[in-house]
């Protein structure tokens, strides 16, 4: 058996499973008319290759491909399913204890940039978060429709910058010999020239400038919902400003913050291009270690394995937070 | 001082701070890119130039890169728009537990990091491309980038389509259907001109996210470039203020596109107040 | 005459609740019917299963005798104009128009023709090439009629199309919408919650009620022989006075009240001893001349003036409001509040119903 049957037997159970689904909710809505005879034969045709390819051909069977492929050894194209072709748990291993030969108890290099990762990313988050809660709350609230317009024009600017470009700009403005160490230098702030790329302080500034929009815009959106009028009345009743925002608007927009959070956090974990730019020389940002492992060591059963555990992580994270919360994935994903 | 006026200086104070770090990086980007000095320099100025404009325009890998990075993007521009239509689609008519499944496969997609859909579609194609005898012809960086993409891409589509779609008032197709129209011409006839404004939004913002798509594009561009990877690999091996020309560009066409949306907004806005004003003019004569 | 529409035992249910009770009905070619019912009564629903749009969950329609049951609502004879009329934003009001016409694969030029015909029996041949957006109320409504009538349906379903527009606009189209009715010759069938609507507009009702037909009749019918308690107080003004059948003779009865024994036409079927309500509407009150012979006393406790018409208020003493309506020129002077009066009827203009539930 190769791998790609494994792929095409659970993807097969997944469309199996979703048309039982649908068999068992026909059976309790016997009304509804049949695909074929609501859409044609043409538009149906369309709409099953449509979803079909989409879901299958380009997400489906490609990550359960991958996952398949993390339990197995780097192979030679000619053993790939041959008798050496097993499964095996060797790539998590890698990731928790090292290779075979090392002599650490635990693949430290490895799980501290995992931790640091995920860490700084919660961080960087919550920053991000408070960085943009006053201008979205602004906007949505305060602004009058002419000054909205502008600060949205000025908020589209930048969004369209791709990522690279971005970093480098943060690269020249904190360079060592950079404008802002100049600044800083003229003004008398520093003696020496702040080292904020070796630091990786660039590093966290930039993933922060990348996320801001991410953040701002469903923000924006779910206090621009709540009425003005509710504000006014916690005022008049004598409520202090941070207690609106604590007990008043932030419940309310808590979709909006879930969503923005969410966004922000995968975003940054996930982040390939600015570590790629402002990584220092000791940076510990994950996504690069996976890149490593496809295109430094073509082992790419191991990458796989890599990026499964950090799309887990990822998961689980989001999903927690959501249950603490109280918030449900349709809430979040609009 | 009251406090009313303390405030309002603390927010313009907030504004300028935020603007100033949400802008202030790309304009001293901006200023290296007429800079003489060949290492990107903001300060002195040792001269004005254009000369790194002309160079970025010469520079047949950018513009090799750039070629690619338009084609990816029209293609999964129209590949997302159809498949996120159809998904929308789709959507709409699921009910109970099959809706929540089929949601959660249709917005996983989005909620999955960028580099792991690259890596993904690279290992599964590589294989698939074997046992279908097509390796030579589809296992190539362009055609695994536009799948890759298309995966993630076609979600926001479809959660686009789908906003419209909500607000789509069924009494019009059911309209169409009592007048003798069939179901496909509803389709055509009804619903996709009514969802057009979606679908149009919907292809920008693919065609925009692709072109800007670096996480999951770098694992599956295989030997093949687009700009951000171009771009990428020349921020890896050194600065040089084309890089910044490039930005400036990209900056300026945002600031013209906004402004051209902006106003085609307006003049929307400005017709349908005229429109309103003559139905107004009727209804009174109608009384008369 | 030749029946339109046949419903046969139709029920309609949606899940465990049920809009429409067994319902029987003959709707006759060429006639004007409409159902006429409080909001939430059933009638939209009955509508969309004429049309095709929901299926009986038991019962037979049938359209020109021929069962429609699995037939699509693209396929039956029938056109519906929908409460918000559901015209298509995207097109000319000739595209409007022709839209039947093309989708049955009628060529352009034709269907062009047709629609400019239709469009002028409308009147809006000068706005054929405006959006929709840019009509009034009015001419929107035309639109959906001239859009409903191009595919030559054998029967016009219409949902409450009036009730968007305001007063004066609304009067205006009920003419309209007969000399319509009476120039194509197809058959109208109307629903309202508005009585007004109904007895102007219709050659027959059905009053509705909670999902069940109460009476089908001509307007006159209706108003004048009503067949329950729901119809003789949602159709028109009724003052009810309730109480128990003492005598039946004859096709009339008497009610024991707590203001007297009254007499009426007998309206269902009953015997000594039941609860019956006695109907009678206050323009059938008269005022008994001081000291002369008198149904039942009451006291004036508001009188409203109003030209060829005076309406009396009237105090009895009952949990339910009474009221009079006098012609003026009858009287050579009016009562005055808070007078105690004698009031009489002919018991011929009475009816006495089953007590049932108030209308809603
Ligand atoms: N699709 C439906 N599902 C469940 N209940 C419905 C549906 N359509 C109508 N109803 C119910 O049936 C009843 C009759 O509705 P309708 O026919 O619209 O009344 P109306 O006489 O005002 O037109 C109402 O109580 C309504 O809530
Ligand atoms: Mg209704």
């Amino acid at each position: 058996m190769n791998n790609l049957d494994t792929t095409f037997i659970a993807t097969a159970l997944v469309v199996v499973l979703f048309f039982f689904l649908v068999r068992y909710d026909r059976q309790r809505r016997p009304e509804a008319i049949g695909f074929f005879r609501r859409n044609g034969a043409v538009v149906g045709g369309y709409l099953i290759l449509g979803v079909g390819f989409w879901l299958i051909m380009t997400f489906i069977m490609p990550m359960v491909f991958m996952v398949d492929l993390s339990f197995h050894h780097k192979l030679p194209p000619s053993k790939v399913g041959g008798p050496e072709d097993v499964y095996t748990l060797d790539n998590y291993r890698m990731f928790l204890f090292g290779s075979r030969t090392s002599t650490e108890s635990l693949n430290w290099l490895h799980l501290r940039s995992f931790f640091a990762t995920i860490g700084i990313s919660m961080a960087l988050t919550l920053i991000t978060f408070a960085i943009s809660y006053p201008l979205a709350y602004y906007m949505a609230q305060s602004a009058k429709a002419q000054q909205l317009r502008v600060l949205l024009l000025l908020l589209i600017i930048p969004y369209w910058v791709n990522d690279i470009l971005r970093a480098f700009s943060f690269r020249i403005l904190m360079a060592e010999n950079g404008f802002l160490n100049g600044i800083l230098q003229g003004i008398g702030l520093t003696g020496q020239p702040i080292d904020f790329l070796g630091q990786n302080i660039a590093l966290y500034v930039a993933l922060c400038y990348s996320h801001l929009l991410i953040m701002i815009f469903p923000l924006y959106n779910a206090i621009d919902a709540q009425d003005h009028n509710q504000i006014e009345a916690a005022r008049d009743l004598g409520a202090p400003w941070w207690h609106i925002h604590l007990f008043i608007v932030m419940p309310h927009a808590k979709p909006g913050i879930g969503s923005g959070m969410t966004l922000c956090f995968m975003l940054t974990a996930g982040a390939v291009a600015t570590p790629l730019v402002l990584g220092g020389p000791n940076s510990l940002w994950f996504t690069p270690i996976v890149y490593d492992r496809f295109y430094q060591l073509f082992d790419w059963p191991q990458g796989a394995a890599y990026a499964i555990v950090l799309l887990l992580a990822c998961i689980a994270i989001v999903f927690t937070v959501l249950k603490l919360a109280g918030l449900k994935l349709g809430e979040i994903a609009k | 001082m009251n406090a009313r006026f303390v405030t309002s200086r603390v927010v313009i104070f907030y504004l300028v701070l935020f603007f100033i770090f949400l802008l202030g990086p790309l304009a001293v980007m901006g200023v290296t890119a007429f800079n003489t000095p060949s290492y990107p320099q903001v300060w002195p100025i040792e001269g004005l130039t254009l000369n790194w404009f002309t160079e970025l325009f010469q520079d047949q890998e950018m513009l090799e890169g750039l070629r690619t990075s338009v084609i990816i993007g029209l293609s999964v521009a129209v590949l997302s728009v159809a498949m996120g239509l159809a998904g929308a689609l789709v959507m709409t008519q699921l009910f109970g537990t099959s809706r929540s499944y089929y949601y959660f496969l249709v917005v996983a997609p989005v909620l999955i990091p960028g580099i792991v859909l690259g890596i993904s579609t690279v290992v599964f194609w590589r294989d698939f491309t074997g046992i279908l005898g097509m390796r030579s012809t589809l296992y190539n960086g362009t055609v695994l980038t536009i799948l890759a993409q298309s995966s993630f891409v076609s979600s926001y589509c479809m959660l686009i389509i789908l906003a419209r779609l909500q607000r789509f008032d069924v009494s019009q197709e059911e309209a169409a259907l009592d007048l003798g129209a069939t179901y496909p011409q509803v389709f055509r006839d009804v619903l996709l001109p009514f969802l057009r404004p979606a679908l149009l939004s919907s292809g920008m913002l693919a065609f925009l996210t692709s072109f800007e798509n670096y996480n999951a594009t770098t694992f599956a561009i295989l030997a093949d470039k687009t700009l951000t990877t171009v771009l990428a690999s020349r921020v890896r091996m050194g600065s040089d203020p084309t890089i910044s020309a490039l930005a400036t560009v990209i900056i300026v066409l945002t600031i013209v596109a906004a402004l051209v949306f902006e106003w085609l907004k307006r003049r929307e806005q400005k017709r349908a107040q005229l429109l309103q004003r003559e139905r107004r003019r009727l209804e009174a004569a109608e009384l008369l | 005459m030749t029946t339109a529409i046949e419903l046969e035992k139709v029920r309609i249910t949606f899940g465990t609740f049920t809009a429409v009770h067994d319902t029987n009905l003959d709707i006759r070619d060429g006639e004007f019917f409409s159902f006429l019912g409080p909001s939430g009564c059933g009638k939209t629903t009955l509508l969309r299963t004429i049309s095709g749009f929901t299926e009986p969950s038991a019962g037979v329609v049938r359209i020109g005798g021929k069962d429609m049951a699995g037939i699509g609502p693209n396929k039956r004879p029938t056109a519906l104009i929908f409460q918000n009329l559901a015209l298509f934003p995207m097109m000319t009001v000739a595209e409007n128009v022709a839209y039947g016409l093309r989708v049955r694969g009628v060529g352009k030029s034709e269907r062009e023709q047709r629609a400019m015909k239709l469009l002028d029996q409308v009147a809006l041949t000068p706005h054929a090439h405006k959006k929709i957006s840019a009509l009034s109320g009015g001419q929107k409504q035309r639109v959906a009629i001239a859009r409903a009538l191009a595919v030559e349906p054998k029967v016009l379903l219409l949902d409450e199309p009036l009730s968007a527009l305001d007063l004066k606009l609304r009067q205006h189209m009920r003419r309209e919408l007969r000399e319509i009715q009476q120039r194509v010759g197809i058959t109208f069938i109307y629903i309202t919650h508005d009585q007004g609507e109904a007895l102007n507009m219709s050659d027959r009702i059905a009053v509705m009620n909670a999902g069940h037909i109460e009476q089908v009749g001509t307007g006159r019918e209706i108003y004048s022989k009503p067949q329950s308690a729901f119809v003789a107080s949602f159709v028109g003004e009724s003052n009810e006075l309730p109480g128990k059948v003492s005598r039946i003779s004859d096709g009339m009865c008497t009610v024991d009240t707590p203001l007297g024994a009254l007499s009426g036409r007998v309206g269902g079927d009953f015997r000594v001893g039941d609860a019956a309500t006695l109907f009678v509407r206050p323009e059938q009150l008269r005022l008994a001349a001081p000291g002369g012979d008198h149904a039942f006393r009451a006291r004036v406790d508001d009188l409203s003036f109003e030209g060829s018409m005076t309406h009396l208020g009237l105090d009895t003493g009952l949990a339910q409001d009474c009221a009079a309506t006098l012609m003026t020129s009858n009287h050579e002077s009016l009562p005055e509040i808070g007078a105690d009066l004698g009031l009489s009827f002919n018991p011929l203009d009475a009816i006495v119903l089953k007590s049932g539930a108030p209308a809603a």
